[in-house]
């Protein structure tokens, strides 16, 4: 047995550092996918809208947890090839990411009102052109808040990463406790520092809210 | 031949038929006025006409093309056929100036450079040149009206379709857009408008359509249909905008 000393701190550092690698991974992967799920999602085409409905309402039924165990332990078993827990984790946290993002998105995009389609329509201009410069700014600005409250929501998730041996912050914290039998100091370590990442975002995403109720 | 040319246009949502067999011809520089009662389907062939609504009989030609939800140039067609909606529709996130130039620069007809002054051009022809940098909020109504007007106008429309532009507007703003209008008029464009403002129609249109329950019931030069509506239908909707 050891102190709590710099070590420890060193450690929940770098692992840290994963945990973020983890966030952008996510988004760099999800975010585009997402994208493409909320377009699908309010395409004109009743057969792909509907399909996709019915794939996000699946995969949304699943909890991250069973995700990320699939992906780790499940389809390895399937494959015959292990697969790095890295590799597993983006894959499961891209998914989430995707069918999260996607259906706030496609709120977003609901929200603004039909006759803004109609107006940039007949102006003569494409239907991706329509969404590029009319629809997804006014969709963006109404989607923002819950955005920022995803990405909360996705910095804690990685948390669930530990299942599957993969070291970030609340696993290294684990570890370091389980060296040092301090877990109240460690844990408390860790979670200040979850919290000194999610409340500015918190923060600001409430602010974002307020400034956007209050405009245009 | 005529400008736009609608042959025995069909048109239902579901079980409801909206249009029955409409047919007419507009010229160009006509000025057509679509009046009627409320549920007529003047809207709906309005927007039938630039393919905002799918026809389910019958052809609309302009300039001789036939128009339909999936032709191949759409968009060249609409950039020819401007429409001004009675809520406007401007786009809430972008200043006067990007409002008219998003579609001209888009479509090649206008190079960045050139925007601004193409905003301005269109502006001054509805005298409001001086709101290019106003976000729409910022804005009256019959202003916001006049820049949806300046928004088509940019693209050089060969055509222009106005549903009720006025009728979401408080009544002193009424007349700044019926000026607006009126200039359009006299400078030739050729234009087709649904409104309950009948003393325009009257002064302005070289042509009044009555449409009833889904038809065009009568049409002619508004001195004529107005003093001798022959159906009792459109006498008694004369009758009825005479009280209001
Ligand atoms: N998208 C739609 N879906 C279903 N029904 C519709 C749709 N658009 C219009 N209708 C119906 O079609 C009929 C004609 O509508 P339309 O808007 O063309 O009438 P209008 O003559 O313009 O009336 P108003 O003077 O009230 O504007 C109405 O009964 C309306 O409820
Ligand atoms: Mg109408």
């Amino acid at each position: 047995m050891r102190q709590f000393s710099m070590i420890d701190l060193v450690a929940l550092t770098t692992a840290l550092q994963y945990t973020v690698l983890l966030v952008v991974l996510a988004l760099a992967f999800g975010s585009p996918l997402a994208l493409f799920l909320a377009l699908l999602r309010t395409t004109q085409s009743t057969i792909l809208r509907l399909f996709t409905a019915f794939v996000l309402q699946l995969v949304q039924g699943i909890p991250l947890l069973a995700l990320l165990m699939f992906f780790y332990f499940g389809l390895p078993v399937f494959l015959g090839v292990q697969i790095p827990p890295l590799v597993a984790v983006t894959v499961a946290f891209t998914i989430y990411t995707a069918v999260f993002l996607g259906e706030i998105w496609r709120g977003g995009i609901e929200a603004v009102k039909q006759t803004q389609w109609e107006a940039a329509a007949s102006l003569g201009i494409s239907r991706w052109q329509q969404f590029r410069y009319v629809i997804a700014p006014q969709a963006m600005k109404i989607a923002l808040p819950a955005t920022v409250g995803f990405l909360v929501q996705l910095i804690k998730g990685t948390s669930l990463a530990a299942v599957v041996g993969f070291v970030e912050l609340t696993r290294a914290g684990q570890l370091a406790s389980a060296a040092t039998f301090q877990p109240l100091l460690i844990y408390s370590v860790v979670a200040a520092i979850y919290f000194a990442i999610c409340f500015p975002l918190t923060l600001w995403s409430r602010k974002l809210e307020a400034v956007l109720n209050g405009s245009r | 031949m005529a400008l736009v040319e609608i042959r025995n246009v069909q048109k239902s949502f579901g079980a409801l038929k909206v249009l029955h067999d409409v047919s007419l011809s507009i010229e160009e520089g006509e000025i057509v006025t679509i009046i009627g009662r409320s549920g007529s389907g003047k809207s709906t062939l309005l927007r039938c006409i630039n393919a905002l609504e799918e026809i389910d009989g019958g052809e609309i030609l302009i300039e001789g093309q036939k128009v339909y939800g999936k032709m191949p140039n759409l968009k060249e067609l609409r950039q020819r056929v401007g429409i001004v909606f009675q809520s406007f529709n401007l786009f809430p996130h972008l200043k006067v100036e990007r409002n008219i130039t998003l579609a001209p620069t888009l479509t090649g007809r206008a190079s960045k450079k050139d925007a601004r002054e193409l905003a301005l051009s269109c502006l001054a022809k509805v005298g409001l040149e001086e709101k290019v940098d106003s976000y729409p909020e910022q804005l009256s109504g019959g202003q916001q009206q006049r820049v949806a007007i300046a928004r088509c106008l940019a693209m050089s429309p060969h055509l222009m379709l106005f549903d009720e532009v006025t009728s979401a507007l408080d009544p002193e703003l009424v007349g700044e857009v019926l000026k607006v209008m009126e200039d359009m008029a006299r400078q030739g464009m050729t234009m087709v408008l649904v409104t309950h403002e009948m003393g325009f129609a009257r002064d302005v249109a070289t042509k009044i359509v009555f449409m009833h329950q889904g038809r065009v019931w009568e049409e002619g030069p508004p001195s004529e249909l107005f003093a001798n509506p022959k159906t009792p239908e459109l006498r008694a909707f004369i009758g009825s905008t005479r009280q209001t």
